[in-house]
């Protein structure tokens, strides 16, 4: 049994630790959190790229590191830690993934070492408006490469160069490739609850787009796409949510209410215990996650989902409960704590919202119990 | 990061696989209730086979009996016997918890006595620490031992324990009785190992809300034990104590019973809100997947104890989760499937409930997993101050005498 990071790999996110500590401080978030000129850190990114985290695991042949997926997830996990104000989930978990799992030689080669050298930045373009987009309510249509639609939200959408487009073309729903930089895309930038991440509005005019992967087969990949990202999602939202957890034992640790510190008091260390707890499971199927993936075992879209769903919650009831340990001062705009309440909220709803995983995994499970 | 053995590992699993095939039995005697007291002939017959070929008390010293293993190749050991129909396990208290305590703090004689009688499972020990007066507390205890006023140096004990398992039918145990109430109450208390058989001990069973009597209640009038029987110096009971219960997350195992994988198959078959399979309700498959969350969580929390295990490290705190979220999880799965069953959930007739009435029977046991072995509300202080680090609970009765504590009833 040997389930657990390698030496390499804890070496690496100690030294990540270290870097985002040094390059990340939430002084660096709140820069772009209250500037509403500003949506992301260029600056950030391009040292994070220096670092060679881009293209961690792109192979070599394409301008990347050759490293594996473990090493993918232990920076997403510290990046989480710090609510990094970059598109990496957007670049790297889905633009290099699907590229790396689809896409043609050509497409590899044009774009993977652009890629890993921070000078293309990638976004997925799926949702139309609220509520679930299905192949039922697709509006976006591609006819004879030309792509029409609209796409809200787009995460990372008002400053990425290539889209990755869930589109029908002939009435099947296939995955496109758009360059945002070209004729036929408008942007325009929205107001979200997680001001530290890039979002926009996509409007598409006959916007030129290649297909990513086989026609007809958009959802697939779509679902295969995303499982990978939940993983390495999963492994920035324990992050996030460790780090919540920190911030409120240390804060109860220093807070004295009636003669003590707030930290003796059982309803605040049960709380801690409970967040310890949804930490501790959604870390363990985080690992379970980083296991299929990292060896693309057939148990990926089950393991993926149990890591998405467990990291959800985990974020959110750590996030959350961290402010009600601050009491009134977690609620205010100068403390830290809503810097994670709103980036448990970006990292739930934009890779699909939990009931979906849910319903997922319960069909996976299903089916197998079916075939077993 | 995978989930194979190391070389030394496959080797010591085969060597256990090729073992067990050839002696471990081929079908579970139907008086066996899976809980250890159905079929104490069985299980002591399995326990002595495991003895004779070095399978019994894997960790242990040496110099005790034991093989001087390590913790995984007990690991195994236990993964590889679960697949087989093997008795229930009389002996986990006793050599989880008692004779280990008997052999760090007793004399020479006394522990060669004891030592091998245990591992072969001819002598079965249970553990007298909960009080009617102190369960979560157990420093709180009453019982008391007085030096018997003949001048012999004996110890003349009076007082009630409960919640004790096997108790009807154990050989020995180890009780911590109150030696000084005129100290504060964690100084006061001294442990000795007892014969069960002893004069003035008697065992009354306990009739548990679920229906079943697992645990017993222990009466001591005037029961005498020599001072050689003492574990540790006179006062010393509750640092002996620790030594007690440090072994106890090893030795208490995993809960059993009902889990999402019985509930998914119950749910496919009963009816749902439409008419069509429970299965299909979104209510039932949100819960579901929250259940495989938890459940899967646990699994993989788990396989990376036995990695650190493996590795010859200290397991991390992850290894503390796992009580408190299946005795929950116990409780909820069952009473949504009751939920689920509708007015039917209330038939506990195991030939008309679906799998054999578990989701009952689970409903009812889980009250008493939540408490057993540390309450909810003790794990949570047990994480909030040994893992995190908070610090303990404010205590008024720290710098009291005993016999001046406030008792209530």
């Amino acid at each position: 049994m040997n389930f657990d990071f390698s030496d390499d790999q804890k070496f690496l996110k100690t030294e990540a630790r270290k870097f985002l500590a040094a390059n990340c401080p939430t002084s660096r978030v709140r820069k772009v959190i209250d500037d509403p000129t500003v949506s992301w850190d260029p600056e950030l990114w391009a040292s994070v790229a220096a670092q060679g985290w881009l293209g961690a695991a792109i192979p070599e042949a394409y301008g990347g590191l050759g490293l594996g997926h473990l090493e993918l997830c232990v920076i997403a996990e510290e990046l989480g830690r710090v609510v990094a104000p970059i598109p990496f989930a957007s670049t790297v978990y889905i633009l290099a993934e699907a590229i790396l799992l689809a896409g043609t030689e050509a497409q590899k080669t044009a774009l993977l070492p652009e890629i890993a050298s921070g000078a293309r930045i990638g976004c997925l373009a799926t949702s139309e408006g609220p509520g679930v987009t299905t192949d039922a309510t697709l509006k976006a249509t591609v006819v004879a490469g030309k792509l029409t639609g609209v796409k809200i939200p787009v995460t990372d959408g008002g400053i990425a160069h290539t889209a990755i487009v869930l589109a029908k073309e002939g009435g099947r729903a296939g995955l496109y490739l758009v360059d945002l930089t070209g004729p036929g895309v408008a942007r325009e930038g929205l107001e979200t609850l997680d001001p530290s991440r890039d979002a926009a509005r996509l409007t598409f005019s006959n916007a030129p787009a290649t297909p990513l992967g086989g026609a007809g087969e958009g959802l697939a990949l779509l679902e295969q796409v995303m499982d990978r990202a939940a993983v390495l999602l999963a492994f920035e939202q324990t992050g996030g949510a460790d780090r919540a957890l920190e911030m409120a034992k240390d804060y109860a640790l220093e807070r004295y209410a009636f003669g003590r510190t707030i930290a003796s008091y059982q309803a605040i260390k049960h709380k801690l215990a409970d967040m310890y707890v949804k930490n501790e499971l959604a870390r363990s199927n985080a690992y379970y996650g980083a296991w299929a993936l990292n060896t693309s075992a057939p148990e990926i879209p089950v393991a993926a989902s149990a890591a998405r769903i467990a990291a959800s919650e985990a974020y959110w009831f750590a996030s959350k409960e961290n402010i009600q340990t601050h009491g009134g001062i977690g609620f205010t705009w100068a403390v830290d704590c809503h810097l994670h309440y709103r980036r448990s909220r970006q990292l739930s709803l934009t890779a699909g919202a939990p009931r979906l995983w849910k319903e997922r995994l319960v069909s996976h499970l299903e089916r197998r119990n079916t075939a077993a | 990061m995978d989930f194979n053995d190391s070389s030394e590992e496959a080797t010591y699993r085969q060597q256990v696989r090729t073992w067990l095939d050839a002696n471990a039995p081929k079908s579970r005697a139907a008086a066996d209730d899976g809980e250890g007291a159905g079929d104490l002939t069985a299980a002591r017959a399995w326990q002595a086979k495991k003895a004779a070929a070095g399978y019994a008390c894997i960790t242990w010293p040496q110099a005790w009996g034991g093989q001087g293993g390590t913790p995984i190749q007990s690991v195994i050991f236990s993964a590889e016997e679960a697949r087989y129909p093997i008795p229930g396990n009389p002996f986990q208290i006793g050599l989880g918890m008692c004779v280990p305590t008997v052999m760090n703090f007793a004399d020479e004689a006394t522990k060669s006595r004891f030592a091998a009688p245990a591992i072969r499972g001819d002598e079965i020990w249970c553990q007298l620490f909960s009080e009617p007066s102190g369960g979560s507390d157990v420093a709180a205890a009453r019982t008391k031992a007085e030096l018997a006023a003949d001048g012999s140096g004996d110890w003349i004990i009076n007082g009630q324990k409960v919640w004790t398992t096997g108790a009807q039918f154990c050989d020995y145990g180890i009780v911590i009785v109150r030696t000084d109430p005129n100290v504060p109450k964690h100084k006061g208390l001294t442990m000795f190992w007892i014969d069960m058989k002893s004069p003035g001990i008697e065992v009354r069973p306990i009739h548990q809300m679920s229906g079943g009597s697992g645990f017993n209640e222990v009466f001591f009038t005037d029961v005498r034990v020599k001072d050689s029987q003492r574990l540790g110096a006179v006062g010393d009971g509750w640092k002996v104590s620790l030594v007690t219960l440090m072994n106890e997350r090893l030795a208490v195992g995993g809960a059993t019973g009902m889990g999402w994988s019985q509930f998914m198959e119950a749910a496919r078959d009963i009816p749902g809100m439409e008419g069509q399979s429970a299965l299909k309700d979104h209510a039932v498959r949100e819960k579901l997947a929250d259940w495989y969350v938890q459940a899967e969580g646990l699994r993989h929390a788990r396989n990376r104890t036995m990695t650190a295990l493996s590795k010859g490290q200290t397991p991390g705190p992850e290894s503390s989760i796992g009580k408190i979220v299946s005795a929950v999880q116990m409780q909820d799965l069952a009473n949504s499937a009751l939920e689920m069953l509708d007015q039917y959930g209330i038939i506990n007739d195991p030939d008309l409930a679906p799998q054999d009435g578990g989701f009952q029977s689970s409903v009812m046991f889980a009250p008493g997993l939540r408490i057993a072995g540390g309450t909810d509300e003790i794990l949570k202080n047990i994480i909030a101050e040994r893992v995190l680090g908070l610090p303990g609970d404010i205590r008024v009765d720290k710098d009291v005498a005993f016999k001046d504590m406030p008792t209530g009833r």
